[in-house]
């Protein structure tokens, strides 16, 4: 039962993760290809200024509610995807300090540096992720004393890959359409253009994933054998479909929402097929993890069952509070006069 | 060199790096939130500007600890699988614990903060800032809880082949817990009140900004002073609980050897481990080891020989960071006097004012040395008496711990240096004129 519960809680805060960092990550990856000038750049950064911190520490809930909750299947993932965590934390370092460092220097090197961090570092989080996702539902090399028994390549299989690039177009998109909400002029022209051709080869990657996860993963079969979750991948469609037309009209916030639908529906369908599995075993499906076999005593499952229902609502909350305070439109002006990266 | 040594090593590089911006933030958010209280209480747009001027550099430090305290949390499953899989139960939930409740709560606000100065009325502007401060400092306590179970185990039960959770009032109550809170804040502070009283003296040396920086200078004066006095005194307390949580630490400390009663201090001496003797010692104080570990002069205070050699840390490292960490503690002391005695006509005081900046390396170099005697004081044991750390680290290659541990002395010493660099550029910038941010 509790087992159960933990399950969901730890879906749905990478789902949450994904949808809320996804959209700086994206913007991230994007930024060269968007700001033409130092007034653009600063726009597009400082559309994300006031929430990319508070986004990424859904990461770290996340990893805390596997090690809390899941301790062994904690400790076998993150061995195993020693060399992808160790590039991802790299990554997510750099382009932390990017967003700090980087305006407090005048000279175009010193900012170049900073720039170059900002896009790495948004970058191979959204590549790894995906890459990191796909293997584990596909199942990893995984002997019963929990050793890897593979390495870096061996995640970079098609589906894998696969993976990774369908969560950087996604999250891309799902950038482009937060700076198409936030800026204006010809910086959300071209944000607007490009999130519209984008979104295409959006669509036609996922497809092509979700067809691959078909004959990859026993994700779908574990879907369809219980009918209660096909919204979960209904969702997804839904939201893909809803950004196109949203992006159609231009109604950016709207097709923001679909995007994160997407995100949500996606993330939580793989998660849910995955179900009892947090780490299926591609060699012997008894060194899997298993939320049953890896979970916590059940007095720690208790007690931080209550600490997250008391403290995650209050978080929701006051994150909800900061989206509003901070909804206005981004300008070369406003970056110019207030408070500003 | 093995999985074992290079995974200790990263995890040294990676702690001692996220600890040397940890202090400067738990001190530094208070020490805002104060100035930008006095701005909202008594309307005097000094301390606003003072809140900005600090505030500028607290950020530039927080930027480093936030994206480094990622690591911490990623490496005891990457590097320390074996240990996490055993204690998850009770040390995963601590951290999960500092994520929710308090890690949100910084990382959130902190952007208010910053973003937030024409967007939030000055009540509400400087409530923002006291919810940084404390979930800094909220954030520690729930890391210190989980290295206070590491050396004091407490509130669990060996089940199903691992660490379970029995009691967790005991965990987060229990009185290591609770003093290495105290310590780590102490220590953090008096970092933080060095940082001003600093960077102020370099200003007022040179006569920039007086009115501006005799303000931080007396604020600072007084802060330094109180919990230069409260390090020294609480820290007494840590060796008392030492002698019955972690008798070898507490041993190792004070280089003692032999079991007996009336153990004095020795102020000099050179341990030889090898041999189990000091082969220097000298200015010995009777009897007061036994008194501080049991306020009596006949407590008996356990040696080092009563355990055997592989239950015992490495005694130099962790006498001389002892010895180290205490000199310095006294010198704090006696420098924060001065400060507070002078603080009123401080610029009458050019000598005390130039030699005041270079005592900021100073707090940082205790600082780590008391996170040395903490860690490598434990070992063997990763988990005091419970597991090794040898038994803890992950099934991975060598390889792999060599690259990342190479790619993190890169990364860091450039990110370090970028931020001290970024660090000096802006306290000798001074403070913004009052007119670009009267809005």
């Amino acid at each position: 039962m509790f087992e159960t519960i933990w399950f969901i809680i730890w879906g749905v805060a990478w789902a949450v993760y994904f949808m809320l960092d996804g959209f700086d990550l994206g913007l991230g990856t994007l930024f060269p290809f968007l700001a033409r000038s130092e007034a653009d750049k600063r726009v597009v950064i400082n559309a994300m200024g006031p929430f990319w911190d508070g986004n990424e520490v859904w990461l770290v809930t996340a990893g805390g509610v596997t090690f809390a909750a899941f301790p062994r299947a904690y400790a076998v993932m993150f061995s195993s995807l020693y060399t992808p965590l160790m590039l991802l934390l790299f990554a997510l370092i750099l382009r932390g300090v990017a967003f700090e460092f980087r305006g407090k220097e005048d000279s175009p090197a010193w900012r170049r540096t900073w720039d170059l961090c900002l896009v790495a570092g948004s970058f191979l989080p959204a590549l790894l992720l995906g890459v990191a996702f796909a293997n584990i539902f596909a199942g990893l090399p995984i002997d019963r004393a929990g050793v890897f028994q593979g390495n870096l390549f061996t995640l970079l299989n098609p589906y894998g890959l696969a993976g990774g690039l369908t969560f950087v177009l996604v999250f891309g998109v799902h950038g482009l359409l937060w700076l198409a909400a936030r800026s204006e002029g010809a910086l959300q022209a071209r944000a607007a253009a490009m999130a519209r051709r984008l979104w295409l080869a959006e669509a036609v990657l996922a497809v092509v994933f979700l067809v691959m996860t078909w004959f990859s993963t026993p994700l779908w079969q574990n879907v369809l054998a219980r009918p209660y979750l096909l919204p979960l991948p209904l969702l997804a469609v839904a939201g893909l479909l809803g950004a196109r037309f949203f992006i159609g009209r231009g109604a950016w916030y709207r097709a923001w929402f679909a995007s994160s639908a997407l995100i949500l529906g996606t993330v939580l369908f793989g998660v849910a097929g995955l179900f009892p599995n947090l780490l299926p075993s591609s060699l012997d499906p008894a060194a899997s993890m298993t939320a049953f076999n890896s979970a916590s005593s059940p007095l720690t499952l208790k007690i931080m069952l209550g600490v997250v229902l008391c403290f995650l609502p209050v978080v929701i909350g006051y994150q909800l509070w900061v989206f509003l305070k901070f909804r206005d439109t981004v300008t070369a002006s406003s970056v110019q006069e207030g408070p500003a990266y | 060199m093995d999985v074992l040594t290079l995974s200790r090593l990263q995890f040294a590089v990676a702690t001692y790096f996220h600890f040397l911006f940890v202090p400067l933030t738990l001190g530094l958010s208070v020490l805002v939130a104060i100035m930008e209280t006095k701005y909202v209480r008594g309307g005097d747009p000094d301390y606003k500007r003072c809140a900005q001027f600090w505030g500028k550099l607290f950020l530039i430090n927080f930027a480093i600890g936030i994206v480094t305290g990622l690591t911490l949390e990623f490496q005891f499953g990457t590097n320390w699988s074996r240990y996490s899989a055993y204690v998850g139960d009770i040390f995963g939930s601590l951290l999960a614990i500092e994520a929710t409740v308090t890690f949100f709560l910084e990382s959130t606000f902190i952007a208010v903060w910053f973003f937030g100065w024409n967007k939030l009325s000055p009540r509400a502007h400087r409530r923002v800032i006291w919810l940084v401060a404390l979930g800094s400092n909220l954030s520690a306590f729930w890391i210190l809880v989980a290295n206070a179970w590491m050396q004091h185990p407490t509130g669990f039960v060996l089940r199903n082949g691992r660490a379970e959770l029995s009691d967790f009032a005991a965990v987060v109550t229990q009185r290591f817990a609770i003093l290495e809170f105290v310590h780590t804040v102490g220590g953090a502070y008096t970092l933080a009140g060095f940082f001003v009283l600093g960077i102020s003296a370099w200003h007022l040396a040179r006569g920039r900004e007086a009115a501006f920086f005799r303000k931080s200078f007396r604020l600072a004066a007084v802060w330094t002073l109180v919990f230069a006095v409260f390090e020294i005194g609480q820290g007494h307390m840590n060796a008392e609980i030492l002698h019955t949580a972690q008798p070898t630490k507490l041993a190792a400390m004070e280089a003692h050897w032999d079991t007996g009663r009336q153990v004095p201090i020795n102020l000099l001496a050179w341990p030889d481990a090898a041999r189990e003797r000091n082969s220097v010692q000298a200015l010995a104080v009777p009897g007061a080891l036994s008194l501080m570990a049991g306020y009596a002069m006949d407590t008996e205070v356990k040696g080092l020989k009563d355990y055997p050699a592989d239950q015992r840390p490495p005694v130099l490292p962790v006498f001389l960071s002892f010895r180290a960490m205490v000199g310095l503690a006294f010198l704090f002391l006696a420098v924060a006097i001065w400060a507070f005695r002078k603080r009123a006509a401080i610029e009458q005081q050019p000598r005390f004012l130039r030699l005041l900046p270079w005592m900021i390396p100073l707090p940082y170099l205790a600082n780590t040395l008391g996170w040395t005697i903490a860690e490598l004081g434990r070992q063997p044991w990763i988990v005091y008496g419970i597991m090794r750390t040898r038994d803890a680290v992950s099934p991975i290659q060598t390889v792999q711990v060599a690259t990342s541990l190479v790619a993190f002395v890169l990364a860091y010493g450039l990110l370090g240096a970028a931020d001290f660099y970024l660090l000096f550029k802006f306290a000798r910038k001074g403070p913004e004129p009052l007119s670009l941010n009267a809005r």
